[in-house]
């Protein structure tokens, strides 16, 4: 089976490197018009092939080192490495992604299904779809290369062949783990496709904006996927890591996020060249540093360039990412110098208080955020440099930079439904903001007299106290604007229909699923805010604990019933049975963990975890005294946790919708509807545009 | 009413600001301290939050901290005490010296200078009179563009 994935492996660079050549001198010769032996669109359909080839070579490879893991072949050296006899299946499975050479064969295999989607759908727009698997095809021999010759996950141990492997890292062993990498290199590889299409309309000069057309639902279903990885990932780290957090600016946490700002500000601007033709090379480049600061993620976790836990060995391959790194920005650079021309835009601003100068700032402030984030993670190299000595730059640095640069976004969130295209009279923006700006300050009012101080800024230095407050308040506001675009928009559909509120409200949703489907997806986001603004009233307890001793934590009280241990093939465990009282009734049993791991002779704590609205009791069993042999409990009151979660499930259903087609349009292409019924309809949805 | 209501809460939140004014006590100070500082093991995790099995490092240096917090060091010789026995990287931030000040101007720095270009960029765009280039208006061109406004009407 090695030999069968390395030859895979070597099959796939071919095909990649024949779909790249091939395609470029089809490419270039239908440009010029000259032509070959063969005609350039046999070579270019010849090229077509060779890439959906390249990914049944890649899913032959992946297929090897599942197999390799499922029949405990530890002749693989990468399989004696991660893993062993006693792994349960999923995490056999999983062992792909947990080291280096494998998570670069995950890469390589997702990036060769992208192609294989997109060179599927080639009739959709046969040229440009034939430039972007062109381009697609000079990344995949970039990953092949790295498999083939720099990071060989198919390498066989040298001597005899040990009976079992080292096993998977206990920290990979968790459910979330298994779904967690595969989403946030969906999301990673995923903006390969619309970097692919964006730089081939340049390439082409392709007139018009439907290479956005084409790529919107790739943007967005690979936006889609890095959300999930990312707050998976930070789902994984509250449940698993047992700090108590979710999210600690670590540098690959910090990769994953930079892409994701870029991508969100592209989503956002790409709407002002569909709809107005304008801001074209500012949407190129973002896509363009999109797609390079997933490559750049990908080389923070391999380089050993910055010091993180989660980081992959050290080992030379980052000199290969830097190369390519260099290879794209140059091949960017030059392309859009020799055609910039073509993107000059077709509309200039009319008003600062307009929907586009509002999507200027929210693009401006989610680079600076980028900024921000890429600057922390580099300035200890930064600083090495000029200084001589490292400094840190971690979750203290960030509170403090990005957080007020977080609720500046926050607040644009607010603003941007409530003004109009090209713009906004000063009397429709008095009479949109009433209502947000008297819910804000309600809220703020309120939240003061429910324990949040602002005021403790000045007095105790807290500014997690005052950031809270200004996020809750800012919440209410963005909450109401988005539910009285949402009513007013309903209430037409109402008077025009007679159905009731929340029908109407459905109805207007499906007329224009991307305008509301996003509205839903920025009510998630202010959900996610308000569960970030809980961590300024994090509570902790550590406490060792006999028999039916106890301690309190907030409302709760947390007794003692047993401790014990247990062991079994892959781990042996060390228990605490707690019962936990609130008003002196018992609402629940926790039993938190601490396994050792016999494969890897590590240890890892599995967290007990009582989760409800208003706060997550979250207890770790942080080990045992040596002297009493009893366990030291350690239990935090985090509140507002779950809104987190709550909110990203939410930002994923308004993504859903924004990937529906609109009803009239679907409607109307499948029934072929008269003109003038169709006309009426848009009429309809028109006057639901509150606020244009 | 409402104007009585305004100075009626003006007084309040000031009351409010001196009575709970100089209520860091040592708990909270050991708890933002704590957050200050990296663990000297290398896990990289802030030493409040290190949970590794069997730390060397995290016990003593918490210890440490409690005792400089009880003989009443200001936030700045602990820091600095700390910097000074562990390295520069046991500080979680840079502190606002020499180079490091650069750590801290920068990203509010390009906020400030990009708010400020794009409101010139804006009034630049408004005040240019020039025509518009000529783009391509074939049929398809514009019915695709129809289609695109509708669908993304926002």
């Amino acid at each position: 089976m090695p030999a069968f994935g390395s030859f895979a492996l070597l099959l796939g660079l071919v095909l990649s490197g024949y779909s790249l050549l091939a395609g470029a001198i089809a490419l270039r010769q239908l440009s010029t018009g000259s032509r070959g032996r063969v005609s350039p669109e046999r070579l270019a359909e010849t090229a077509r092939r060779a890439g959906i080839g390249s990914f049944i070579a890649a899913s032959c490879a992946a297929f090897a080192l599942v197999w390799a893991a499922f029949t405990n072949d530890f002749s693989v050296s990468y399989i004696l490495h991660h893993s062993n006899r006693a792994l349960p299946g999923p995490y056999k499975f999983a062992a792909l992604w947990s080291g280096q050479e494998g998570s670069l064969l995950l890469w390589a295999w997702l990036l060769s299904a992208y192609g294989f989607v997109l060179r599927l759908r080639h009739k959709v727009d046969v040229t440009l779809t034939a430039y972007a698997s062109a381009i697609l095809a000079g990344i995949q021999v970039f990953f092949f290369l790295l498999l083939n010759f720099a990071a060989t996950p198919f390498s066989l141990v040298s001597g005899a062949v040990p009976q079992d492997g080292f096993g998977l890292n206990p920290l990979l062993q968790y459910p979330e783990m298994v779904i967690h990498p595969p989403m946030l290199y969906l999301g990673y590889v995923g903006f390969s496709v619309p970097f692919a299409f964006a730089l081939g309309a340049l390439m082409m000069r392709y007139p018009g904006e439907k290479w956005i057309h084409i790529t919107r639902r790739w943007t967005m279903v690979t936006w889609l996927f890095l959300t999930c990885g990312i707050f998976l990932g930070a789902h994984w780290a509250y449940a698993v890591l047992g700090w108590g957090g979710y999210w600690g600016w670590d540098p690959v946490e910090n990769a994953s996020l930079m892409p994701w700002l870029t991508g969100t500000a592209f989503l956002h601007s790409v709407m002002m060249q569909e709809k107005r033709g304008m801001m074209k090379s500012w949407n190129v480049w973002l896509i363009f540093s999109t797609f390079m600061l997933s490559i750049l993620g990908t080389l923070l976790t391999r380089s050993g360039l910055v010091s993180s836990v989660h980081a992959f060995a050290q080992s030379s391959i980052g000199s290969w990412f830097w190369a390519f790194l260099v290879i794209v920005l140059a091949v960017c650079t030059f392309t859009y110098i020799l055609h910039r021309d073509h993107l000059k835009t077709e509309n200039k601003l009319e008003s600062l208080v307009s929907r586009e100068s509002s999507f200027l700032f929210n693009n401006l402030v989610l680079l600076v955020a980028c900024f921000t984030v890429l600057w922390g993670t580099f300035f200890p190299v930064l600083s090495e440099y000029v200084q001589g000595n490292k400094v840190t730059v971690s979750a203290p640095f960030y509170n403090r930079v990005a957080v007020p640069i977080g609720l500046f976004l926050l607040f644009l969130t607010g603003i941007g439904p409530l003004l109009a295209w090209r713009s906004t009279s000063f009397r429709s923006i008095r009479r949109n903001l009433v209502l947000p700006s008297i819910a804000a300050l309600v809220t703020a009012v309120v939240v003061m007299f429910c324990g949040v101080h602002p005021w403790e800024i000045f007095t105790t230095n807290d500014q997690g106290s005052f950031y809270s407050w200004v996020a809750f308040s800012l919440a209410a506001f963005v909450v109401t604007a988005v539910a009285s675009e949402f009513l007013r928009g309903a209430h037409v559909i109402q008077r025009h229909t007679g159905q009731n509120l929340f029908a109407s409200m459905v109805q207007l949703t499906r007329r224009n699923t991307r305008r509301y489907g996003g509205y839903i997806v920025h009510f998630g986001v202010v959900v996610i805010f308000i569960g970030l603004a809980g961590h300024a009233f994090n509570q902790t307890q550590e406490q060792e604990l006999g028999f039916k001793q106890s301690f309190h934590l907030g409302p709760y009280r947390i007794e003692c019933l047993d401790y014990s241990q247990d062991s079994n093939s892959n781990y042996d465990t060390e228990f605490a049975l707690l019962d936990v009282y609130r008003g002196g009734k018992k609402i629940t049993r926790l039993s938190p963990e601490l396994r050792f791991y016999t494969a890897s002779q590590q240890t890892s704590t599995i967290v007990a975890n009582h989760s409800t609205p208003a706060w997550d009791l979250y207890v770790i069993y942080a080990g045992k005294n040596p002297d009493t042999g009893q366990p030291i409990i350690k239990a935090f009151l985090n509140p507002l946790v779950m809104w987190i979660w709550i909110g990203v499930v939410i930002v994923a259903v308004g993504t859903g919708i924004a990937l529906v087609p609109n009803m009239s349009a679907a409607l109307a292409s499948a029934r072929n509807r008269p003109q003038d019924a169709s006309a009426k309809e848009n009429e309809m949805a028109a006057a639901g545009r509150g606020g244009d | 009413m409402r104007r009585f209501n305004q100075w009626l809460l003006l007084p309040m939140l000031v009351a409010l600001t001196i009575l709970t004014a100089g209520f860091a006590d040592s708990g909270r100070r050991y708890d933002d301290l704590g957050h200050e500082m990296m663990c000297a093991c290398g896990c990289g995790q802030v030493l409040i939050e290190c949970n590794h099995m069997g730390c060397p490092d995290s016990g003593p240096m918490l210890a440490e901290l409690r005792t400089a917090i009880q003989r009443g060091d200001s936030d700045n010789t602990i820091l600095t005490a700390f910097q000074n026995k562990y390295g520069p990287t046991i500080l979680a931030a840079p502190m606002l010296t020499k180079f490091n000040i650069v750590a801290w101007v920068i990203p509010p720095a390009l906020l400030l200078i990009g708010i400020g270009a794009t409101l010139m960029l804006v009034r630049k765009w408004k005040l240019r009179t020039v025509p518009m280039p000529n783009v391509p208006q074939e049929p398809a061109f514009r019915t695709l563009r129809d289609r695109i406004r509708r669908e993304t009407e926002l």
